[in-house]
């Protein structure tokens, strides 16, 4: 186990710098950041010397080499636009980001995985049918279309919850419902086609030859290898909620790492976007190692690999 | 003494689209205490699903339902009566064809092996364990204590369904029901098996039923054979008896099949049934076996062909007399 989990790390890491190299690479190849720090009006002299100010003027890798080395020694660099260290920009926004991927990964899951379980016991029923319904409506929804549907009914004409701000928890539901709400289809169908596959397994069969309770098949002997994809395939959507939650931040005007994001991408502030390029890159790959970990713990056999 | 079980009428329909399928139509089980009971036929006769009707394990769709259906003394057609979870794994235990995908792969042989004492008996986790261990060495299993952290994935198919046997044991249960236990193993280790099975079935005196296409297995452990063909028990009686005074064409073609060392000539065919199981959707009238059997005539295709009682436990579903059948047997296939 200690091994296996030993090997993932390592890769992980790998994943990590490889990701990083190319997101700089491909950040530099999009425009030419001493034009876009002199500002647009700024003369051929006034770029050149901000150039070489920036050490903008070295070969690419050269940038890249010093820019990661400074990043893994903790200075991320400083952001012309706000003059100050993205550390810091980074560090007031990404509690509140935390928060909301948190509850909408709990709120996907919570929906998603008793539901998908219930179809799966009562293939073909009402009960199906429904979840199946709620499913491709989350499906067909786009979050953000969601959150504004949201925004009119419970913020406008009902008035019970605020709709834009992150200064409370009422601040989060409605973002969290969108952004959860939109990953749960997916997960729930997973869900009902493993448990539909899983229980018409053998070894289900043995368990109800055992005599076993109902409780017992379905939750110790079902779920926990119908569940192993559904933890692959979550873990990747709470990395993108967590990093990628942009336009859910943006309507509801949530201070958080996509509100900067999306920010910093229309100010062309390299430092900042290029460091939370980067954090994405670290969160998804992180996602990634933490569900092969859960899986390693739940399926002997792919420790044994 | 009443038999251990008893099951009178059992009929399996399933629905499909193309109408109903009555694949177990009127069979009749019994099984005395501390014997071998066989089911033989071939694929698709309904031998599994007759006794996965016993345990309550038919898939959703099929309905099962039984004239009379008694264990140990207690009809289990009544609803008072406990309920069949109770009974399963505790009173009647049953092991499978596939060995390799029986066991979840997610937990360790000793957490099934526990499991199934655990849920039926107010014991604690140590002494399930040492029944387990010491189960595991009655099926034999060396380093049994050790075995126990070990995962499925990790035993071969044989090993596997040393594990499932003992598995059965737990509880100590009455009757065993063995669905082709050998099917999907080695043939070195089918005997293995099914020499263990016996040897246990004597030590703990459980009745059991064996379920098998594979006479040879049969002549060897049973003690009564019911031989089945398209839903139906169309011959029943003793091992002996059965293997020497075979009654039905079909029984008799099954036989023909099997080579006799020292009798049969080395390159001589061998006897084969001609024909196909027909499709069981719909009732048939007359008897079942009316296509393919070489003896057929008139009133097999028109009349209710029921079983004829000839002793105790000794029937056949056929409207020869038993001379004729006999004279049949032993002139062999008519020309």
């Amino acid at each position: 186990m200690l091994i296996y989990i030993g090997k993932r790390i390592v890769m992980a890491l790998m994943v990590s710098v490889v990701v990083s190299f190319i997101s700089f690479m491909i950040l530099n190849l999009s425009g030419d950041p001493a034009i876009a720090l002199a500002g647009a009006d700024a003369s051929p002299e006034e770029i050149q010397v901000i150039r070489v100010q920036y050490g903008l003027d070295r070969p690419v890798i050269v940038q890249y080499i010093e820019w990661i080395g400074r990043a893994l020694q903790g200075n991320l660099g400083v952001s012309p636009y706000f003059n100050m260290p993205v550390k810091d920009l980074i560090g007031a926004r990404i509690g509140v980001t935390l928060i909301l991927g948190t509850c909408a990964f709990a709120f996907a899951i919570l929906l998603a995985i008793p539901l998908g379980v219930v179809a799966a016991i009562r293939p073909n029923t009402w009960i199906d049918r429904t979840a199946l319904t709620i499913s491709v409506f989350g499906q067909a929804l786009p979050n953000f279309f969601f959150g504004l549907l949201m925004i009119i009914f419970f913020g406008v004409i009902l008035q019970w919850l605020p709709i834009s701000g992150d200064d409370t928890w009422k601040h989060f539901i409605m973002p969290a419902v969108a952004l959860g709400y939109y990953a749960s289809p997916s997960l729930m169908r997973l869900t009902r086609t493993g448990m539909l596959e899983v229980l018409g397994s053998d070894y289900i069969r043995t368990a109800r030859a055992k005599g076993l309770k109902t409780f017992s098949i379905l939750f110790k002997h079902a779920l926990r290898n119908a569940i192993i994809p559904v933890v692959s395939l979550g873990f990747v959507q709470f990395g993108y909620m967590l990093g990628g939650a942009f336009i859910i931040e943006y309507v509801f005007a949530i201070n958080g790492i996509g509100f900067l994001a999306v920010q910093s991408i229309q100010r062309a502030d390299l430092p900042v976007v290029q460091v939370i390029v980067l954090l994405l890159s670290v969160i998804y790959v992180s996602m990634t190692l933490v569900a092969d970990i859960i899986n390693a713990f739940l399926d002997p056999r792919i420790r044994a690999n | 003494m009443s038999a251990l079980l008893e099951v009178k009428g059992l009929r399996v329909d399933i629905p499909l689209e193309a109408g109903i399928l009555h694949a177990v139509r009127g069979v009749d089980i019994v099984v005395e205490r501390g014997k071998t009971l066989a089911l033989v036929g071939e694929s698709g006769c309904g031998k599994s699903l007759s006794v996965l009707s016993v345990m309550d394990l038919l898939p959703q769709k099929a309905k099962w339902r039984a004239d009379k259906i008694f264990f140990d003394g207690k009809n289990l057609n009544d609803a008072d009566t406990s309920p069949m979870a109770n009974i399963r794994g505790s009173k009647i235990a049953m092991i499978f064809q596939e060995p390799m995908t029986s066991l979840n792969p997610c937990y360790t042989i000793g957490n099934q092996l526990e499991e199934a004492l655990l849920t039926h008996k107010q014991v604690s986790r140590k002494d399930a364990r040492d029944r387990a261990v010491f189960l595991l060495e009655k099926v034999g299993i060396t380093a049994a204590a050790s075995r126990l952290r070990q995962y499925p994935h990790q035993l071969s198919g044989g090993l596997r369904q040393r594990v499932m046997i003992a598995m059965g044991l737990m509880c100590g249960p009455p009757l065993l029901i063995a669905d082709e236990p050998t099917t999907a193993l080695d043939v070195t280790i089918q005997a293995q098996i099914l020499a263990l099975l016996a040897a246990i079935q004597k030590e703990f005196d459980m009745g059991m039923i064996l379920i098998t296409h594979d006479l040879g297995v049969v002549a060897r452990i049973a003690d009564h054979v019911n031989i089945m063909y398209c839903g139906q028990v169309v011959e029943s009686g003793s091992a002996i008896d059965l293997f020497n005074n075979p009654l039905h064409p079909y029984t008799q073609g099954l036989l023909r099949c099997i080579p006799i060392p020292g009798k049969t000539a080395p390159g001589a065919h061998l006897g084969s049934i001609p024909g196909m199981v027909p499709t069981p959707i719909g009732q048939q009238v007359g008897c079942v076996f009316q296509n393919r059997c070489e003896y057929v005539h008139d009133p097999c295709r028109s009349s209710i062909v029921e079983a004829t009682r000839i002793s105790d436990g000794r029937e056949y579903n056929c409207l020869l007399t038993p001379e004729v059948c006999r004279t049949n047997m032993s002139k062999g296939l008519p020309k």
